[in-house]
């Protein structure tokens, strides 16, 4: 059984004397685990990754990462936002070496890490061209590099996709579990949409709002690496009723 | 790819008719030529005063020259400052927009009687008329950056300095541009003006205010027709080195700036 990685316990979260985001929130994510967020809109789901992320603090309860308190983890974060967030005045491997440049890694070999990361994307001819000159799903592909490019153990998708149309999502999906199937890292991916929660991750999290808390937790079976085979099973197909019949639930229940 | 040429035939066609406008309105009211000189007596007038108009132009650049990059590089280091936090604007911006309202023409006095007519004070005209422009745009750029890339950085555990260098500064870029295009209008302006008011031939022919005062105590109206049109000339090179350095600097990345390579 491996060990738990992220560790939440009692966690609550609100914003100055606001109401509570998120309360009662206890998970634990195993290394390795593809943990899909899911929820109706303010329940918290984006604030859960930046709790993570640091990028926020906690209002109670603990976050710890390999039994550790967050501050003092050695272990490399990765966040990809909604929007693809380049510098729009550095091109696609400037772009890409940011988070290397930032942590004073010699030139070589950013060049190197970049050059990878790029072609795992499949954009490695782009490594010259400015982000307005690139596609939306190419910009989100070399945001997707970046944050690959620091061999992340820990990665945390705040609805990537969202802003994409079907198509381009359904091929970053593939291919960010083709991904994982060369680099295993734990994430944490924050979405609307049910059917890509079901195809990417092993474990989803429905949450219900005001305040944000885990409503069910419901496991995945489907072995990796899933292909689109996999989108066409009957059992695919259940799975996907079955939580969004536990998402509109969710959405009906409020602790007032 | 587009014709350039209606972009260059239609201003000069405008710039012909009213040259001819204005010569037939001369020829028709018969003018005193103190009052209204023709296109012709203008340019007669520029070419009898070429040397000293050449000369007045240079030294009115030279002014502008100085005062301007004054005015960018004292708003950088202003607008870093601004930049830091809100209660720094809140306590410093009251008086910038203090010093922005008081007429150039009331501080003048003050700047003639501390370092008396000349560079000195042209200078400080031309400095305090084209700042502020650069203040408020660059100050708006420094804060304006995408929240989200301030995230990306601060989870990269980027340093202060790297944080201003490399991500609020460039970011700032478009923003600065902006101010510094108001700006290059404003500090030819101010440079003639500070020399009309604080000028100083030192035995010279002085800048291009200084011989707008000799010009109209002689009542020389065509020469002060031709002074304004050194004066326009002026301006006209300087916004188009801001143009073309901005140009140089955002083409490759930013929308506004670039053309025909999408």
């Amino acid at each position: 059984m491996p060990s738990s990685i992220v560790e939440l316990a009692a966690v609550q979260k609100r914003f100055g004397k606001g109401p509570l985001v998120l309360d009662g929130i206890d998970f634990s994510a195993r290394q390795g685990d593809f943990v899909a967020l899911i929820g109706p809109s303010g329940c918290g789901k984006s604030t859960w990754l930046r709790l993570i992320a640091g990028l926020s603090p906690l209002s109670s309860g603990s976050i710890k990462i390999d039994g550790a308190a967050l501050e003092i983890s050695k272990r490399e974060l990765a966040f990809v936002f909604q929007e693809p967030t380049l510098l729009p005045w550095l091109n696609v491997r400037k772009n890409v070496e940011v988070p290397l440049t930032l942590r004073h890694s010699p030139p070589s070999q950013r060049r190197v890490l970049c050059q990878h990361a790029l072609e795992r994307v499949r954009l490695a001819e782009k490594v010259d061209a400015y982000p307005r000159q690139l596609s939306g799903g190419q910009k989100m592909r070399v945001s997707l590099a970046r944050a690959l490019s620091l061999s992340p153990d820990i990665l945390l998708l705040d609805e990537p996709f969202g802003a994409l149309d079907e198509i381009t999502r359904d091929h970053l999906n593939e291919e960010l579990l083709a991904l994982r199937q060369e680099q295993i890292w734990t994430a944490f991916f924050v979405t609307h949409s049910v059917a890509e929660a079901v195809f990417l991750s092993n474990r989803i999290v429905v949450l219900a709002p005001n305040p944000g808390r885990i409503h069910a937790e419901v496991s995945v079976p489907f072995a990796y690496p899933r292909t689109i085979e996999t989108r066409r099973s009957e059992e695919y197909f259940q799975l996907v009723r079955e939580v969004s019949r536990l998402l509109r639930a969710a959405e009906q229940t409020s602790a007032s | 790819m587009k014709s350039r040429w209606p972009s260059i035939l239609l201003p000069t066609a405008v710039g012909l008719a009213a040259l001819g406008l204005w010569s037939l309105v001369c020829h028709i009211f018969k003018l005193p030529i103190y009052v209204l000189p023709s296109p012709l007596e203008v340019l007669a007038a520029a070419r009898d005063e070429r040397a000293v108009l050449i000369e007045a132009g240079l030294n009115t650049a030279l002014v502008t020259l100085l005062g301007f990059p004054l005015a960018v590089i004292v708003s950088a280091g202003l607008s870093l400052l601004l930049s830091l936090s809100r209660s720094v604007r809140a306590s410093l911006f009251p008086y910038l927009m203090a010093l922005q309202m008081t007429p150039i023409i009331v501080v003048t006095p003050i700047l003639l009687i501390w370092f008396g007519s000349g560079l000195v004070s042209t200078i400080l005209i031309t400095f305090l008329v084209s700042f502020f422009p650069l203040v408020v745009n660059t100050t708006q750029g420094l804060i304006s950056t995408d929240e989200h890339l301030v995230e990306l950085f601060r989870m990269s555990k980027a340093s202060h300095w790297q944080e201003i260098l490399l991500l609020r500064v460039p970011a700032a870029l478009p923003y600065f541009f902006t101010g510094l295009r108001i700006s290059a209008i404003l500090a030819p302006i101010g440079a003639v003006a500070g020399d009309f008011f604080a000028g100083n031939s030192n035995g010279g022919v002085g800048g291009l205010g200084f011989r707008t005062v000799i010009y109209s105590a002689q009542l020389k109206t065509p020469a002060l027709f031709a002074t304004a049109g050194v004066c326009c000339l002026l301006g006209f090179v300087l916004v188009s080195a801001v143009y073309w350095l901005g140009w140089l600097c955002l083409h490759r990345w930013h929308d506004a700036y670039a053309r025909n390579d999408r």
